[in-house]
């Protein structure tokens, strides 16, 4: 058992630590759910990029560096302990690049993968639909065969869909065979948002700001270029994400680890032992959150999966993320109703156990693929 | 970076969980329980040949706990903790035979001093040993002593870190157990371990124990201090007996079922070597 870095490693860090140092704005952008905030963050996206530091673990021909795991940790850990910006390109760069680079024809590969790496296009998910959440293979969404223009006519609508509201593409999966039941039967289609017969409607979220949209689909036309991965094989291209580790399943400890140093910060200047227990906890928490993601790190690096551990890991941060936000507003006292950067924090940590699959549907994972106990009745 | 065992240290844990799963310790627990120390004396002439006992002294805090893990999945008895891990390093030797300490007030009692060679007050011999108190873990056997031998700091901590050890190691044996018999026990006509309540309550008994398992082995290597672990461990596995308690039912508040064991010595564990209050703070001081 080893926990130190390379001397390459470190080299890295160093060179991210002193970067992010010289260059991360003094002040926090405006929300990136509002219109200028929007763009404040892209152009935060485009300076990453112009020093590669966007997509540290991309290919270099592609913006990257070609960051191990570790360095990718690394980076990240540097990148929350600086203050940085959040990134309003993660749907794209976390969520979506691992399909592409998988799945992507080299045309799509080239069209898509520059512009997400400076920020310039803005990727949104379009998973969700009003009648499909948790249950996302329920969905009823359409894509119909259009021979004569080669490609597909998509209707229906997406709801729940982060950074839609400004963003430039989406990507999403639509019943292509109305005869196939659940996962079978799906494609997985990339549109631009201005596409004719796409209507965005703004939803504003628990802060007011429009961080949601709804998207319906009338009739909209995708060439055939922009399908990615076979047609009727959606399900298994959206849930093949071997690169997905890097994203929600293996969320940086960098941004618990910054937000529990500061939580310490928080109790230093208001030392409240009625909420002592909730520091410790959440630091506690936030270390053991960082040691747990060496040790995937490593069995990654030996060749092994995340398997349903991601499930485990969701749960975790998503609690650990509400409760250290909890605490801050407890020594807050009175003030905690008013503006602060943790009451942004706690209002959005909310959202960490409903997203990227419920707690409940991640307990029921953990319960059948780890524990083995009988699988739940479908109706 | 590389945060996992290696193969000799897996090596250790087999042999161990192999030496143990054979030899009946819950057997031995039980005698013990009932003053009957020799299967539980034997059990420890056994485990010291396999080398338990000089890990202290002679290995890495990772072994250590990798012992001491096993030694609570199988809830071996005895006062291990005091004889392989903190007088080995207080006193600077590997320990001959069963010794016991005390440190008032975090331990004020010296386990099972009735059966120890050797018993102490922190480096020192303890100069009277009183009268027996019993613990809710029927296995342990506490001696209020006297004399005034000084507290170890680094004894002190890797007895902590043995402490947390063991309680994860029984956390993972309550959560093993429970999930065999929720997948047996049937009621209104199916296997209670279909129903989400059941599910639920397990998964996050599973979540608590892989994210204390971390911080024991970070502790071992410095990386966080020994009572990040005891916090960690004692919140998973003290969850993880109310847990394993609430899904047997009636069955597992009985004596006779062996869960009763580690329901027991959970809770011992938890405020013993240092309650969670106290170790939380020492916990906070290192961090303001």
């Amino acid at each position: 058992m080893d926990l130190t870095l390379s001397e390459s490693e470190l080299a890295f860090q160093a060179e991210a630590r002193e970067w992010l140092a010289a260059n991360v704005p003094g002040e926090p952008l405006p929300s990136m759910d509002t219109a200028e905030g929007f763009l404040a963050h892209q152009a935060w996206e485009r300076k990453l990029a112009d020093a590669r530091w966007s997509v540290v673990s991309w290919p270099e021909a592609h913006h990257g560096r070609e960051a191990s795991l570790v360095e990718w940790v690394v980076f990240e850990e540097e990148y929350y302990r600086a203050g940085a910006p959040g990134r309003v390109s993660q749907n794209g760069i976390f969520l979506l690049s691992p399909i592409l680079f998988d799945h992507g024809t080299p045309d799509q590969q080239d069209r898509f993968l520059p512009s997400m790496a400076t920020g310039e296009q803005v990727w949104a998910q379009c998973w969700s639909e009003p009648e499909a959440g948790s249950d996302l293979a329920s969905l009823r969404s359409t894509a119909r065969r259009d021979d004569e223009r080669g490609g597909w006519v998509l209707n229906g609508q997406k709801t729940w869909s982060s950074r839609a509201t400004f963003a430039h593409w989406g990507f999403g999966l639509f019943r292509s065979d109305p005869e196939a039941q659940r996962h079978h039967g799906l494609t997985y289609f990339l549109f631009p948002l201005d596409a004719d017969g796409i209507t965005v409607r703004p939803i504003a979220q628990l802060d007011g700001e429009a961080g949601f949209a709804e998207i319906f689909f009338e009739d909209v036309f995708v060439p055939d270029a922009d399908v990615l991965g076979a047609p009727g094989d959606g399900w298994r291209v959206a849930m093949s994400t071997a690169g997905n580790e890097r994203g929600l399943s293996l969320r940086s400890p960098g941004r618990f680890c910054a937000a529990a140093d500061r939580l310490v910060d928080l109790y230093r200047e208001r030392p409240d032992p009625a909420f002592r227990d909730g520091v410790v906890d959440a630091w506690l928490g936030a270390q053991a959150y960082r040691l747990y993601t060496w040790g995937t790190v490593t069995r990654l690096a030996g060749g092994g999966d995340m398997g349903a551990a991601g499930s485990v890991n969701k749960v975790f941060w998503s609690e650990l993320d509400v409760a250290l936000h909890e605490t801050a507003l407890d020594l807050l006292g009175p003030e905690a109703e008013v503006g602060s950067r943790w009451l942004d924090g706690y209002t959005f940590s909310l959202s960490g156990p409903i997203y990227a699959g419920t707690n409940e549907v991640q307990r029921n994972i953990v319960a059948e693929r780890i524990l083995g106990l009988p699988r739940e009745v479908r109706g | 970076m590389r945060f996992e065992l290696d193969d000799d240290q897996r090596d250790f844990a087999a042999a161990l969980e192999s030496l143990l799963s054979a030899a009946d310790p819950v057997g031995a627990a039980r005698a013990w329980a009932e003053d009957d120390h020799g299967p539980g004396l034997k059990l420890w002439a056994r485990l010291a040949d396999l080398g338990v006992t000089s890990l202290a002294t002679d290995a890495t805090p990772v072994e250590v706990c990798l012992a001491f893990e096993a030694l609570g999945r199988h809830a071996v008895p005895g006062p291990w903790v005091e004889s392989a891990a903190y007088l080995p390093v207080a006193l600077g030797r590997e320990v001959d035979g069963v010794a016991t300490v005390a440190l008032p007030p975090h331990v004020p009692y010296a386990l099972d001093a009735d059966v120890a060679d050797r018993v102490y007050v922190g480096s020192s011999p303890a100069t009277s040993v009183g009268e027996r108190v019993g613990s809710v873990d029927r296995t342990r056997h506490l001696f209020p002593v006297s004399g005034d031998g000084e507290v170890h700091e680094e004894a002190f901590d890797l007895a902590v870190l043995a402490t947390a050890a063991q309680l994860l190691g029984a956390g993972e044996r309550i959560l093993a157990d429970s999930v065999t018999y929720v997948q047996q026990r049937k009621q209104f006509g199916r296997e209670i371990g279909s129903y989400q309540a059941i599910k639920h309550a397990l998964a996050d008994v599973r979540i608590a124990l892989d994210f204390a398992r971390p911080l024991v082995l970070g502790a071992a290597l410095g990386e966080v201090p020994a009572s990040a672990a005891k916090v960690s461990a004692g919140d998973a596995a003290y969850l993880a007996s109310r847990t394993g308690l609430q899904v047997h039912g009636a069955i597992g508040y009985t004596q006779e079922f062996d869960l009763s064991i580690w329901l027991t010595k959970v809770r011992a564990l938890v405020t013993a070597w240092g309650t969670p209050a106290y170790h939380r703070g020492r916990v906070l001081a290192g961090l303001l």
